[in-house]
């Protein structure tokens, strides 16, 4: 595969959240705020990236019934180093976003990709690989949180982009979209306008 | 005592549920939930593994990790905490592998039931979430056990639920873009909602 391709399929081509169905629990509970859901993409790209690389590097030398317990061990320490860097830059956030960071370890996207690529690839298409899907990941991340805290509190990254009318503005929130439960709703829809473009990817029967 | 025991198991089945309040675990609650059957044996593996690990966990960071847990070794200085993530998910791998000796050894009929679906719950977030939600929360040991039950039996129950509407929503007529994954996520998203009814409810 070309260095353009790694990069550029996983977002809407092979998007690991519309089509893989990988880290969607994260996905899903991150999003209330663009804040968080950036902070979170970021993230994961570097987990991803990073273990990815990592693997692939010492492939070669992973007996294959351990692999999985190898593979676990990179990415665990790579979360803790995220998550040491979060809580010593950014502790609101790290704080709000609770026990998800710690739940990148098990975030079926970095296992997919070092399990399903970087276990037969090399080290830098590995690495493009990991970046091309954390990307992808985060995209649908961003989106789904743009949609919620716009519309949820009339806000962008904190900044007040629709004043609510609780503040003497005329937007009359809506907290439905400030609850968990509506990014279903919205990825699914994502899931309908993709594969509404994309027929080849509709499930058969 | 045995209240608060009791609130914790209740809390943690329903108004607390992993998987439609915490949305944990989404990945396989998706992915293995078109066959009532299937998502039982998944269901009971959860359910197993989550008793076992969250226990586990509680006690390796009582007594390992949490600051001056290390003072019986005579280390009261030491505050191992950052590695936690590390030895929860070692904990978790290390216990799927060893009930998976040891159904094959004594219990070959729920181990061959169980099948494939045992080596998939270490990457479940949901056993994982238990153990961090139990150490977020500083739950002690016999509150562990509660909640490590009542969770799994949660997150169980939100599966099978939802495999019981796949089975039935095989006979409706859904928008082509919208088969399979997309529906289900707007299920899932209904079921959240319906859930949502019991985050009132104070025990």
């Amino acid at each position: 595969m070309k260095t353009k391709d790694l990069l550029i399929s996983p977002i809407v081509k092979n998007n690991p959240i519309a089509l893989q169905v990988l880290g969607i629990c994260s996905a899903l509970a991150v999003t209330s705020q663009m804040k968080q859901a950036i902070i979170m993409s970021v993230a994961v790209m570097f987990v991803t990236a990073f273990s990815s690389m990592a693997v692939s590097i010492i492939r070669n030398y992973i007996p294959n019934s351990i692999r999985i317990i190898v593979q676990m061990t990179v990415i665990a320490s790579l979360v803790i180093v995220v998550d040491q860097i979060l809580k010593a830059f950014v502790y609101d956030v790290a704080k709000q976003m609770s026990v998800f960071v710690g739940l990148i370890i098990t975030n079926c996207i970095v296992m997919g990709r070092t399990e399903g690529f970087a276990m037969k690839n090399g080290p830098i298409a590995s690495f493009l690989d990991g970046i091309g899907n954390g990307f992808g990941y985060g995209l649908i991340l961003v989106a789904v949180s743009v949609i919620r805290e716009l519309f949820g509190s009339g806000k962008l990254m904190g900044y007040s982009i629709m004043p609510l009318t609780t503040e003497g503005g005329w937007y009359q929130s809506n907290g439905l979209m400030l609850l968990p439960a509506i990014s279903f709703f919205i990825i699914g829809s994502f899931i309908w306008l993709i594969r509404t473009f994309k027929p080849e990817q509709q499930e058969k029967e | 005592m045995l209240e608060e025991l009791l609130s914790i198991f209740v809390t943690a089945i329903f108004v607390e549920n992993l998987a439609l309040s915490f949305l944990l675990g989404m990945c396989t609650f998706l992915a293995v939930s078109k066959k009532v059957d299937t998502a039982l044996g998944l269901g009971i593996a959860v359910v197993v593994v989550q008793a076992i690990t969250v226990p586990a966990n509680n006690l390796v960071y009582t007594y390992l990790l949490k600051e001056g847990a290390l003072t019986w070794a005579g280390l009261p200085d030491v505050d191992l905490s950052f590695l936690g993530l590390i030895s929860y998910i070692g904990v978790v791998a290390a216990m799927v592998q060893i009930l998976e000796m040891v159904l094959d050894k004594f219990v070959p009929a729920l181990y061959n039931a169980l099948g494939i679906f045992l080596p998939l719950i270490t990457v479940n977030c949901a056993i994982m979430g238990g153990s961090l939600f139990m150490v977020e929360r500083g739950y002690n040991f016999s509150q562990s056990v509660v909640y490590g039950i009542g969770s799994g039996v949660g997150w169980a129950l939100a599966i099978v639920a939802l495999a019981g509407i796949r089975e039935k929503m095989n006979y409706s007529d859904v928008p082509n873009g919208l088969k399979g994954l997309g529906i289900t996520f707007i299920t899932a998203g209904l079921m959240a909602i319906v859930f949502m009814a019991f985050a009132g409810i104070q025990l």
